[in-house]
Formats: structure tokens, sequence, C-alpha cells
């Protein structure tokens, strides 16, 4: 159970049961979805940026509870942060949960609950796919982001 | 090898004959609930195969060397198997295919290009695998056809008053499965092919999760074509089959062209093959159809009729296990079912479920289970399936159960 639980954390699974930021929000200046078709999760991120900087975020959608607290927790973190520092912690992020990078605390934070996600290659794309979904609403990419 | 007609099996004998059931998972002793995604195979599939590569490799129906001769004899004797198997009239109804998917396509583009016309219809079923939705809405697409569903009630049964309606003059063909791989459903398809066959419509049915739990009599079931997977009845995976009646499958154009299908070619034309070579382009998977002839053999020996009683009292367990569970909701109660439970457990994901049991041994399939009407039709973006064989054991559905327990602890 050691594994299980260094995966499913408090913080995840509080933040899989209770999800912040959940909804749509009105006036929001980007947008993009994420799908994950070998589990059906879907995933739409909505972002309000004020020049340069991410003002709120908010998500729709159904997921297991990695990727439910992975975009709760997400949307919570990147909203008073600039595009570029954003950019710059979906790759970190990314790099720790997929384990080519060992986590950081001081740089990840609240965020290296997700680090045990690494020690289950079947759930690192539960994790990630509000990153990749956040990266390409910043990148106004208008193809939905797919895990496949 | 000798048929077992007696209605009991040797469940621990049977468990020896598959060496994968030994394994450990995380220190754990593999409980292995995901047959209806593919079967585990005895040690006597595994050593056909690899005996066929170490003595007898060689290509088929073509060379006078001995080992030809030799691989063409295994790999026909094989064909003889399964045609024996699905009480087919002869060898010429036998197609190789690389399984269920691979026949249903290639009905759906010989038969179906040739039939079906703009403005007419193929009937499937709400509880499709997406292998018998897909090639018929391509069909569909390319001849501007439509593809109408028969639907389903709330316990997975097909709505059979709403099929006899949906038949028409339009009706080119019906396609739909034997047993349900999400929902284990076993439809009523004697019925079905009556009705459709009143009209003159022929009948396709997805066999592929019924041959690894049921008696097939293809001739009983009067079905114009029925379609098997080797690797879902304890045979090698990329070999399986699709049963034709001859006059249907000597009517319809080749689909795949290519050696071993022609009798002649030359750039003014080409004679293609009697059946069922007319429809096998290119070198089979000789191996993986000497591998299905013997888990055909081994089918036999272990007893279809006992594997099915004892599927049915693990079935009955289990459904009761997981009925007196809390939170734990059950999709699929038909009164006639193969031993699949597909269910749901209240406030937890079932890829969560499914990551919990894996760290239990416990193997499940979480997800859409390639039926994803199916789960449109219950409101649920996936669900976790638990499918039985008859090398399972009421122990392990105990294990199952207390896994589940587990993660609603964690969970809690």
């Amino acid at each position: 159970m050691d594994e299980l639980r260094d995966l499913y954390q408090e913080m995840i699974l509080d933040h899989g049961k209770n999800p912040r930021n959940q909804g749509r929000l009105d006036g929001s200046t980007h947008a993009a979805d994420g799908h994950n078709p070998l589990c059906g999760d879907m995933l739409h991120l909505m972002l309000t940026v004020d020049g340069d900087t991410v003002t709120d975020a908010r998500f729709d959608g159904q997921g297991c509870a990695i990727s439910t607290a992975s975009a709760s927790m997400m949307t919570d973190v990147v909203k008073g942060m600039s595009l570029h520092d954003v950019k710059q912690l979906v790759r970190t992020f990314i790099g720790v949960a997929t384990g080519e990078i060992s986590p950081d605390p001081a740089e990840l934070g609240k965020l290296a609950v997700f680090s045990g996600v690494s020690e289950f290659p079947a759930r690192v794309k539960c994790a990630t796919l509000s990153w990749r979904t956040v990266e390409a609403a910043i990148s106004e990419s208008n193809d939905p982001i797919t895990t496949e | 090898m000798s048929t077992n007609t007696d209605r009991t099996i040797d469940v621990e004998a049977i468990r020896r004959d598959f060496p994968v059931l030994e394994r450990k998972i995380y220190d754990r002793p593999l409980v292995y609930l995901d047959n209806a995604a593919t079967s585990q195979k005895p040690q006597c599939v595994i050593d056909a195969v690899s005996r066929y590569y170490a003595e007898t490799n060689s290509n088929v129906h073509r060379g006078v060397h001995r080992l030809s001769m030799d691989a063409t004899s295994a790999y026909e004797a094989a064909r003889e198997k399964l045609q024996r198997f699905l009480n087919a009239r002869s060898t010429k109804e036998i197609v190789w295919t690389r399984g269920t998917t691979e026949s249903i396509n290639l009905v759906a583009q010989s038969l179906g290009r040739s039939k079906v016309q703009a403005g007419d219809e193929v009937l499937i079923s709400q509880m499709e695998h997406h292998s018998n939705i897909v090639p018929w809405q391509l069909l569909c697409e390319e001849r501007g056809a439509t593809l109408k569903v028969i639907p389903m009630s709330e316990q997975g049964d097909l709505v059979l008053d709403a099929y006899e309606e949906m038949l028409s003059d339009r009706t080119k063909i019906v396609a739909v499965a034997h047993v349900s791989n999400a929902l284990g459903t076993l439809n009523p398809v004697e019925h079905i092919i009556e009705r459709a066959h009143a009209r003159g419509v022929p009948v396709l049915l997805d066999g592929a999760q019924a041959t690894p739990h049921m008696k097939v009599d293809v001739q009983a079931l009067n079905c114009d074509f029925y379609t098997v997977s080797g690797h879902k009845m304890f045979g090698p995976t990329g070999i399986g089959a699709l049963y034709g009646k001859e006059a249907l499958l000597d009517a319809m154009p080749p689909w795949h062209g290519g050696g071993d299908m022609i009798k002649s070619v030359s750039f003014d034309g080409t004679v293609f093959n009697d059946l069922p070579y007319k429809f096998e382009a290119g070198t089979p998977n000789i191996a993986g159809a000497i591998g299905m002839g013997v888990a055909v053999d081994y089918l036999e020996q272990v007893g279809l009729d006992a594997a099915a009683a004892w599927e049915a009292e693990l079935l009955e367990y289990g459904t009761a296990l997981l009925n007196g569970m809390d939170g734990v909701r059950i999709f699929g109660t038909a009164a006639h079912k193969a031993a699949v439970i597909s269910f749901e457990v209240r406030g937890i994901h079932p890829h969560d479920l499914g990551t919990i049991l894996d760290r239990e041994g416990v193997a499940i399939r979480a997800g859409h289970h390639c039926a994803q009407p199916v789960m449109e039709f219950y409101g649920v973006a996936a669900t976790a399936r638990a499918s039985m064989a008859f090398y399972n054991t009421k122990s392990e559905l105990d294990a199952l159960a207390a896994a589940i327990e587990k993660a609603q602890d964690l969970f809690a």
C-alpha cells in the first residue's frame, strides 16, 4: 500500500473529490480541450490572460482522481503567473511526472505531491493531461490535446 | 485428445496448464479477471507455436519441399479443427483472418460494397464493440446508406420489438454481438436470425466473446457469418477466422489482393482462387493458426459445457458478492449472461480503482471497453469490468472484493 499512498496522497484525494476552479469562466481569453481517448477523460480549460499574466483559470470535464486533482491544482497554481513561467512549469511538471527530472520542492511547492505518479506509468497521462492542455491554451493552438 | 462430456471440471488441474497464473504481481498472486480483453494461454498452445518455429517453419501452399508440405498440412489441419469446432459444413467456409475485427471488415467491405446502395440500411445494436460499429459506419458513409441501432433496456437486453420494427426492405445486413463484451449479455440470436431471414436479410454474429464460453454451432444457429478471435479463446493473438455460408462467400468479391488468393495473374487480369483462399492474400499467420487449432483441442478437452457450468457458478457468486458491497453498482443484469461483471464503485473512478486493484495483484479492465455507446447509455465515461474464464476461482473473486474494500478505505 506504500506506493499507493504515495500516489493517492491526502492532497490529491482532496482535490480529486472537491476540485477547485471547476465550471465555466466568463470572459475567458484562452481555451483548449484535452482528451484521453483510452479512458474517456475530457477536459475543457479556460483562462483569462491580462497582458502577460494569467488572472483566472477554470476547467470543466470528467476524469479520475489523478486527472481531476491535477487540473484542480494546476488551475490554482497558474493564477498570477506570467505566460513564460507557466510554460516553464509545464515542462518541469511533465518531467517530474514522467520521472525524467527529480522533484525540487522549492520549485514545485505543493505540486510535489504528484511525484509519486512516476511509479505508475499507466497513470502519467492522467496527471499530465491538464498541463499539456494549459500549454496548448497559451500557445493558442486550435488542435485539441490528446494523450495518444 | 478426448472430449470432456462431464459436467464438472478440475479447476486446480486446469490452472496448472496456464503458466502465467503462477506469476506474482507486486509479490501477490496474480488474479486475472480481464479475460474478455484477452485470455491466458495454456502451455500446449505456447509449445505448439514455439515447436512450429523450431521444427516446421516454412511458407504454406507453395513449396515442394518437405518443410513447406509439413507447414501446409499443420496449417490446414488447424482449419479443419476450427471447422469441426464451429460445425461449419466445410473448410471452404472458414477463412483465416487476424481476428474478429478483420473478419467484420472483410464482410463490410466485400459483401457490403457489393450489396449496400444509397438509401439502404445496416442494423447493428446499442451494445456493439467498436469493431462491429466502425466498419459499418465506414461502409454506410461511402454508400450513402443508414446505420440503424437496435436499442437495449436498462438491464442490458436488446429490445426485440424495436428490432422487428426496424427490419424493412431497406435492411441489407444485420450485425450483432452473440455475447456483449461490455455487459456479458447473451443475445437471443436465434430469434434475431429467424426474423431477419424472414425478410431475406443475412446476419453476421460477432462471436469474439461467445466461443471462449459456450459451444457454438453455426449450422444450428443458421447465421450467415460468424467471427472469432483466437486470443479470446486461449489461442495466440493476431489470428482469428470468418465463418461464412459457402454460397454467400462464393458470390462475394475478393477484398485484399495479393499472393495465395489468385490462380493466375497477368496484366490483362487475374483469376481468383477458390474458397477459402480467395480471401487470404499474402503469407498468413501460420504459427497463429496452428496455435489456435491447439487451443480448440484444449477447449474440447476441458469441455465447454463443463466450463460454462463453472463460469455460471462464478458469475452467480461474483454478482452476489459485489451486490452485497456498499456503493457497488453492476451494469448489465440480463437473465442470460456470460461471466462478465461491469460495475462502478461510488466515489472512485474506474481508473483509480484499476490502479489500486492492480497493486493487490487483481487485473481488471477499467475504461470504455471499446463500447462507448454502452457507456453513453448508462451515462458514465467508464466502468470497471471483471471478466472470468474457467480457470478462475471463487477465492479470486473474494480477492477482488477485498481489493475493492481497500480502495474504498483509501478513498474514504
